[in-house]
């Protein structure tokens, strides 16, 4: 009897296939005698597969190319005055951001007060990127067996690299500034160019400079995987609350009892402030995690 | 003057790409790939947006380098000779 497919996709599922019962191929033979005559020396085959892999990736390249130069040059010219990309919408954020969102660095009014919303979700996908590194690569004990750890232990005592002195001494000097520099960034987001994101990532640089010169020991003594937990979920759920208003009137911008204040002041444009602080903090946590994560698989 | 400095930079830019993509050495590679984010932040900031070359040079020159280095680590690339 024959049986559905369901039934074999189910089989072949849970491991249980049973042998074929479709009967020895008889003309398995014929076929194979027009393939005896080409070349089977697997070295040859290579060097063809090679050769045409070449070709084929030259043509693959050139079409592209080629797509991407046309693309180029329908283009309009940059800058000009009829460009599709000069519409109102800029001239809305040009003339009156500054008087609407308090920011004088006019990106940092774009991304944080216009587009809230856009940078929220790019807040939880770096979140929801470091989460699933930690699903993957976190070692616990539910999932490293004792010779594991015997070995770990072993290459981490071979390595000599956590105990250089040149390296050591440059990074004491140059850790607090980048530290310093990426919070000033983070601070003056609404101020002066960069913002939560940069500032974020100086500041996570900053923090796998120290624990590669210093070990990872060191760096876990001030940053451990309780402060990471705490210091991402909660830098997410303030930015969510902090603009949860416009998100609950879809952004048709009420009122705010925040005022947005002097612009130019470091107390100023409302929340942007604290926006900038959180991406801050959740960009600088996720590269240090990724960094953690991937050299030694916990914090 | 500064198109002239423009001029240089992205012809190292172009040369930093080819260079990244026939050097035989991986750790060679990361470091070529890393001056080129190096010089996209200048350039970035060349073009005025000072926003962009920052995060260029933290994330482009810095911890996408030393992501690469780790992987290369991990896969024990580093040991041999290379390819």
């Amino acid at each position: 009897m024959k049986k559905l497919h369901w039934d074999s996709f189910a089989d072949w599922v849970n491991g249980t296939t049973p042998e074929p019962e479709c009967p020895p191929l008889p003309e398995l033979p014929k076929k194979r005698k027009p393939r005896r005559t080409r070349p089977q020396d697997p070295a040859h085959r290579i060097r063809i597969f090679s050769r045409l892999y070449r070709v084929i990736a030259l043509a693959v390249c050139l079409c592209v190319v080629s797509v991407l130069l046309y693309t180029l040059f329908q283009l309009p010219l940059f800058g000009a005055p009829d460009n599709p990309a000069v519409n109102e919408v800029s001239r809305r954020y040009v003339e009156q951001g500054l008087s609407e969102t308090g920011a004088v660095n006019m990106v940092t009014g774009m991304i944080l007060d216009y587009r809230a919303f856009d940078t929220f979700g790019e807040s939880s996908v770096l979140f929801l990127a470091v989460a699933c590194v930690m699903m993957l690569l976190l070692r616990d004990q539910n999932n490293t067996t004792p010779a594991d750890i015997r070995q770990l232990q072993r290459e981490r005592a071979a390595e000599p690299s956590c105990c250089d002195p040149i390296l050591q001494k440059v990074v004491a000097v140059v850790f607090p500034c980048i530290l310093l520099f990426g919070i000033y960034v983070v601070l003056n987001g609404h101020l002066s160019p960069g913002g939560g994101f940069a500032g974020g990532a100086m500041m996570g640089a900053g923090l796998i400079l120290y624990s590669a010169a210093y070990g990872m020991d060191a760096a876990s003594r001030f940053f451990s995987q309780k402060h990471f937990r705490i210091l991402t979920t909660s830098a997410l759920l303030c930015y969510a609350l902090s603009k949860a208003y416009s998100f609950f009137t879809g952004a048709n911008d009420l009122p705010s009892c925040i005022s947005l204040g002097c612009p130019g002041a470091i107390f100023s444009s409302g929340l942007i402030l604290v926006l900038n602080i959180c991406v801050g903090l959740i960009v600088a946590c996720t590269m240090y995690g990724f960094y953690i994560l991937f050299t030694k698989g916990e914090f | 003057m500064t198109e002239l400095f423009e001029c240089i930079l992205i012809f190292a830019l172009i040369l930093c790409a080819v260079a990244a993509l026939h050097s035989r050495h991986l750790l060679s590679a990361v470091v070529i790939f890393m001056a080129y984010g190096l010089v996209m932040a200048v350039l970035w900031a060349l073009l005025q947006s000072p926003d962009l070359a920052l995060t260029e040079a933290a994330v482009g020159a810095g911890v996408t380098g030393i992501l690469l280095l780790l992987t290369l680590k991990k896969i024990h690339a580093l040991d041999g000779k290379g390819e």
